[in-house]
């Protein structure tokens, strides 16, 4: 019985991949400043009905050459994310910018095979220490086909503190930070335009994961706060409109819910208090605020609850 | 004893194994822990751990609090409550499907006070969380609960590997403010340590990071056994026990704990008592 449904599922995977790849329709983009496109994932997590288009997704066209600024959470992401380049620009794609491990941002690096990948210097290992788990939970989100051709992560230009890109007439600076969401973020920032791509070091609406240091984040959010953007694309939440002109503001919010997780775990451990105490206790002020809460901030306390015990 | 030549294959088996059992468990629903199952992989380590002794149900004389679903499957907080009538021995913990089930046993000794734990565990899928007690006259008491979880033996827990490292062995005790000379305080103890389980693979090197894990901590009271524990890869990274013991005037708590490299970490922390009340 187990044969048969294994057997079935890999039959419907290779189907499936078939139509899906002559499928790849454009993924929506929008141009916020002059060559620079981003496009909007779910604020949700991985599910059928967004197909793990669940991170906000960028490209920047220089003179020569693309850059694209992570990649969606599936192959066929990656494809229609490709698709969505093609109807923009004839120039050829040069660089893909991994801005953090978290496959719903990195596993359609795969469209771009053969393109060099830049990202933090911690992100090569970090990725390989989890890509067995995170394909197979994309497997079990999604089906046996989402999760097909997804192959190790190469990091071919690894960023151990800045690191300039050359698109032609154009120039991105990017920026590895110390362990914050994870121990490999990396923003991209466009001078030309002023425009700044947080990845995860940003959340808007979506309740911040923490997945390294909340203190460590509290930290990177005043380095960030004074890089001279003049519009800023978060990892997750609104990519386009007012909010991403509102910069440094847009870091107050995340700052805020951070500083209430750390502050309530902390006064949690001092009274001697449980994790399962710090789970029903911590931040709760922070829950009308934020989608995903419940999501997220169960293990957002249990995380930070393990780091502050070594305080 | 975790298999450090196996750990690879049961490894394997596990990450072909655990979809088809996802899919049962979402199709026929095991939330209460109850299927034909459940019975036959506790029957299996009934025997395999207990022999053929009998176990009897503890009622609520013991009772294990946990998340019913894990918010993280790596570091599962778990307590278990013994009524002090019990008087156990020893206290086993068993996380059935789990590629290494026992957890941890745990020896009181004439410092002890009480038999209540607390500790994190790894879960590695949905699965019963049992704990049996050996009362002093060899009777054998179990409670069980069963835990929502998935991925927890394989997932790479460690956050910050560099910081990790640096930390490697650091032990702390977390007393409470004021401890009175003969009445039951509550300790905490953290061992900061990866714990490897031997299932996390690494995509580059295309090998699993093999199995480096605390197996034994001893604490003592004045040189008074508080508890003797044998740990094994269930145990969550940077080990965690709660537990109490009854201090007399002064004297130091005195931990010693040993992983599976041959390397011991050892801490004595004083214990500031007030006047027995």
């Amino acid at each position: 019985m187990g044969r048969t449904r294994v057997l079935a599922a890999v039959l419907c995977a290779a189907v499936l991949a078939t139509t899906a790849a002559a499928r790849a329709a454009p993924l929506a983009v929008t141009e916020i400043a002059p060559g620079v496109f981003v496009h909007q994932g779910a604020i949700a997590e991985p599910a059928p009905d967004n197909g793990g288009d669940t991170a906000n997704l960028g490209f920047i066209v220089g003179g020569s050459g693309v850059a694209v600024i992570d990649t969606g959470g599936t192959p066929e992401v990656g494809r229609r994310l490709r698709e969505a380049i093609a109807a923009r620009t004839d120039k050829p794609v040069t660089v893909v910018i991994d801005t953090h491990m978290h496959p719903d941002h990195i596993f359609g690096n795969a469209a771009f095979a053969g393109v060099p990948v830049a990202g933090h210097a911690n992100l090569q290992d970090a990725v390989a220490a989890r890509q067995e788990v995170y394909q197979r939970r994309l497997a079990d989100e999604l089906g046996a086909d989402a999760a097909a051709g997804i192959t190790p992560l190469r990091v071919d230009q690894p960023v151990a503190d800045a690191l300039r890109i050359e698109l032609g007439g154009r120039t991105l600076v990017l920026t590895a930070y110390p362990t914050a969401h994870t121990n490999n973020d990396l923003t991209v920032f466009d001078p030309q335009t002023g425009t700044l791509f947080a990845g995860d070091l940003l959340f808007l609406d979506h309740l911040p994961a923490v997945d390294g240091s909340a203190v460590g984040w509290l930290g990177v959010i005043d380095t960030l706060a004074r890089v001279p953007a003049v519009r800023v694309v978060p990892g997750h939440g609104p990519a386009v409109g007012p909010a991403v002109a509102d910069w440094p503001g847009a870091l107050e919010p995340e700052r805020r819910y951070l500083t209430a997780l750390v502050e309530g775990v902390r006064r949690v451990l001092k009274a001697g208090g449980s994790i399962q105490e710090a789970v029903t206790q911590v931040a709760q002020d922070e829950r009308a605020r934020w989608l995903l809460f419940d999501a997220y901030n169960p293990r957002n306390v249990t995380a930070t609850f393990a780091a502050l015990e070594w305080e | 004893m975790a298999g450090h030549p196996l750990a690879g294959l049961i490894g394997l088996l596990m990450l072909v194994t655990t979809p088809v059992l996802g899919a049962t468990t979402a199709a026929g629903g095991t939330a209460d822990g109850g299927t034909a199952e459940d019975a036959a992989r506790w029957d299996l380590l009934h025997d395999l751990y207990f022999k053929d002794r009998p176990v009897e149900d503890a009622g609520d004389r013991m009772r294990i609090d946990a998340p019913a679903r894990a918010y993280d499957a790596a570091l599962v907080p778990v307590r278990v409550e013994v009524e002090p009538s019990l008087h156990l021995k020893s206290l086993s913990l068993i996380i059935d499907n789990n590629p290494v089930p026992l957890a941890a046993t745990v020896r009181f000794g004439p410092a002890s006070a009480g038999n209540s734990i607390e500790t994190r565990v790894r879960v590695n899928e949905y699965t019963n969380v049992r704990a049996v007690g050996e009362t002093a006259d060899g009777r054998l008491m179990m409670t069980r609960v069963f835990v929502k979880a998935a991925g927890g033996c394989s997932a790479p827990a460690v956050k910050d590997p560099q910081e990790a490292l640096a930390r490697l062995g650091r032990i702390k005790v977390n007393l409470p403010d004021t401890v009175m000379a003969g009445s039951p305080a509550t300790a905490q103890l953290l061992i900061s340590h990866p714990n490897s389980s031997g299932l996390q693979f690494d995509q580059v090197s295309r090998t699993y990071i093999p199995a480096h894990y605390i197996r034994s901590i001893a604490i003592r009271y004045g040189g008074q056994p508080v508890l003797d524990i044998d740990t094994d890869i269930s145990i969550s990274e940077d080990p965690n026990i709660r537990f109490s013991f009854v201090p007399g005037t002064g004297g130091s708590l005195e931990v010693v704990a040993q992983d599976t490299k041959g390397a011991t970490f050892t801490r004595t922390v004083p214990v500031k008592t007030g006047p027995a009340l």
